[in-house]
């Protein structure tokens, strides 16, 4: 029994780095990929063309290499690598998130009908104002599940992190397996995730009825 | 006798269009439009499916930027070839001088009708307020006051234009609850809070059953006055004959035919306008 309790104390400080790393990436991917999916959509071709390749490479290459690429390459260009493990894996998640989310901001930006935009600039706001008022909260409506989706899978791909030694809950669970011969940790993980997920999960049908008083 | 000769000398035109043109790619679809509209009177533009009616209406809201040719209201330019395309910022503002109800109302889902109404006034009148401001014309304490005036004086303008509608029982409701017929009429009166000089509708009963076009056309009807001027597209001949002072017939992208209804509807000179007329009239 204190070896249990002693063993979910330490997950839990490793579960910490998970959220912690979890929610720090949903900071700046979102926003970023927002940005990314105007990129993509811009009517001046170099640039949209630009924005494709990149997500391109971004969604191409295995998110593991990009962990790993993001923490060793600066090191070898500049002589100076990224000092922090963490920020290193942070750097690398939002990216590649970034890049997941720009794409489903995009389908969903481009499913709102031109009507919409048109209704709004007739009435003499401008592209920004009928964006944040009437384009955006219909996106936000029409991508909840997609993003739920995505985040859901953010929360596992966490795990990737310990390859360059972040010692988030599975690399705990390793730490305790090499020192005390134990392997159950482990498995234990998975209790977890599933609490989270099935948070998430609540949280994400939450946001799905709040939306559901109008219909488009 | 042209339409637009009489009234060329005249003090109080409204809208004066003259060899507007616009092509999608190969397609010429407008091939030289030229009329002009006298303030307070309503225009009926009738013709076949493709002749170029909404582009042309598009062009006037400048949703399409013509490829030649020049428009002006009330005397100002809105729009001509010559000075090329205005920045942003200007075309909000010219745009302010027309509305457009569309087929499809579009009216915006996510808000009440009232806040349909309210949204896009709201954010002119704070814009205004927001640079006297700047200017210092105002200082922060009026800025807040002048804030609630204004929204309260907009809320009483929407209310009354709901009501004019007949939808003030409706102002709280979203779109999607509404009849098709009451979406126009929530999307007419939302138009009409801006006080557009001159309002245009693209076949505003088009998207509507057969029994909830007379609600919106009798709204419409109920529009005309001395100071509103109208442009109305519509494939509903009785409205068009009933409420239009002017007739314009458009086919293939040039006016074929314009006059008074009464010319128009009686009197057709072209075989093509005849046959159309006769079509619509065994519809
Ligand atoms: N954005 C566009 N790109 C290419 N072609 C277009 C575009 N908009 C309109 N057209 C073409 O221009 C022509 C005129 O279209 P328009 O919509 O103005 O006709 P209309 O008179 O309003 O017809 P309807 O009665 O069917 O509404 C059509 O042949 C149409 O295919
Ligand atoms: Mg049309």
């Amino acid at each position: 029994m204190e070896l249990f309790l002693e063993v979910t104390l330490k997950l839990l400080s490793g579960f910490g780095v998970t959220c912690k790393l979890f929610i720090l990436t949903l900071v700046f991917s979102l926003p970023l990929g927002l940005l990314i999916s105007f990129g993509t959509m811009s009517r001046f071709k170099p640039v949209s063309a630009l924005f494709r390749v990149v997500v391109w490479i971004v969604r191409g290459v295995p998110l593991m290499l990009q962990v790993f690429i993001v923490f060793y390459v600066p090191g070898f260009v500049f002589g100076t690598p990224i000092a922090e493990r963490f920020d290193a894996a942070l750097i690398a998640f939002s990216l590649n998130y970034a890049c997941y989310f720009s794409e489903i901001f995009r389908a969903g930006i481009q499913a709102v009908p031109r009507g919409q935009w048109e209704a709004g600039a007739v009435l003499g706001m401008t592209k920004a104002q009928v964006f944040s008022r009437v384009i955006f909260p219909q996106v936000v409506k029409r991508i909840v599940p997609p993003m739920g989706n995505e985040i859901i899978t953010l929360v596992k791909d966490m795990a990737l992190a310990r390859v360059i030694s972040v010692v988030e809950i599975i690399k705990k669970a390793e730490i305790i397996l090499a020192e005390n011969a134990i392997i159950w940790p482990l498995f234990y993980t998975a209790a977890f995730y599933l609490i989270f997920v099935g948070a998430l999960t609540l949280l994400f049908g939450y946001i799905e009825k709040k939306q559901s008083y109008y219909k488009i | 006798m042209s339409f637009t000769e009489k009234t060329v000398d005249g003090a109080d035109i409204m809208l004066a269009v003259s060899s507007l043109t616009k092509s999608f790619g190969e397609v010429s679809v407008l091939k030289g439009i030229s009329f002009s509209l006298n303030k307070g009177e309503v225009l009926a533009i009738i013709g076949s499916s493709g002749s170029g009616k909404t582009t042309l209406l598009r062009c006037l809201n400048y949703l399409e930027i013509p490829d030649g040719g020049k428009i002006s209201v009330s005397g100002t330019e809105y729009f001509s070839i010559d000075s090329g395309v205005p920045k942003e910022a200007e075309i909000r503002e010219r745009r302010l001088h027309m509305g457009l109800v569309f087929q499809s109302f579009n009216l915006f889902p996510q808000y009440t009708v009232k806040a349909n109404l309210l949204l896009a006034a709201k954010l002119i009148e704070q814009e205004k307020l927001k640079k006297r401001l700047n200017n210092r014309e105002i200082d922060k304490a009026q800025y807040k006051e002048e804030k609630a005036r204004t929204a309260e004086m907009l809320i009483q303008k929407a209310d009354s234009l709901l009501s004019r509608v007949g939808l003030s029982d409706k102002a709280d409701s979203y779109p999607c609850q509404l009849s098709g017929g009451q979406q126009q009429r929530a999307a007419i009166a939302r138009a009409l809070m801006l006080e557009p000089d001159i309002l245009c509708f693209d076949e505003p009963t088009s998207a509507l059953d057969p029994e909830l076009t007379g609600e919106v056309l009798n709204v419409i009807r109920s529009l005309k006055g001395k100071d509103s001027t109208m442009i109305v597209v519509t494939h509903e001949m009785e409205f068009a004959r009933n409420v239009a002072d002017r007739v314009i017939y458009m086919a293939d992208g040039v006016i074929a035919e314009e006059g008074s209804a009464a010319e128009v509807f009686e009197n057709p000179q072209s075989e093509a306008l005849r046959a159309f007329l006769g079509a619509a009239k065994r519809k």
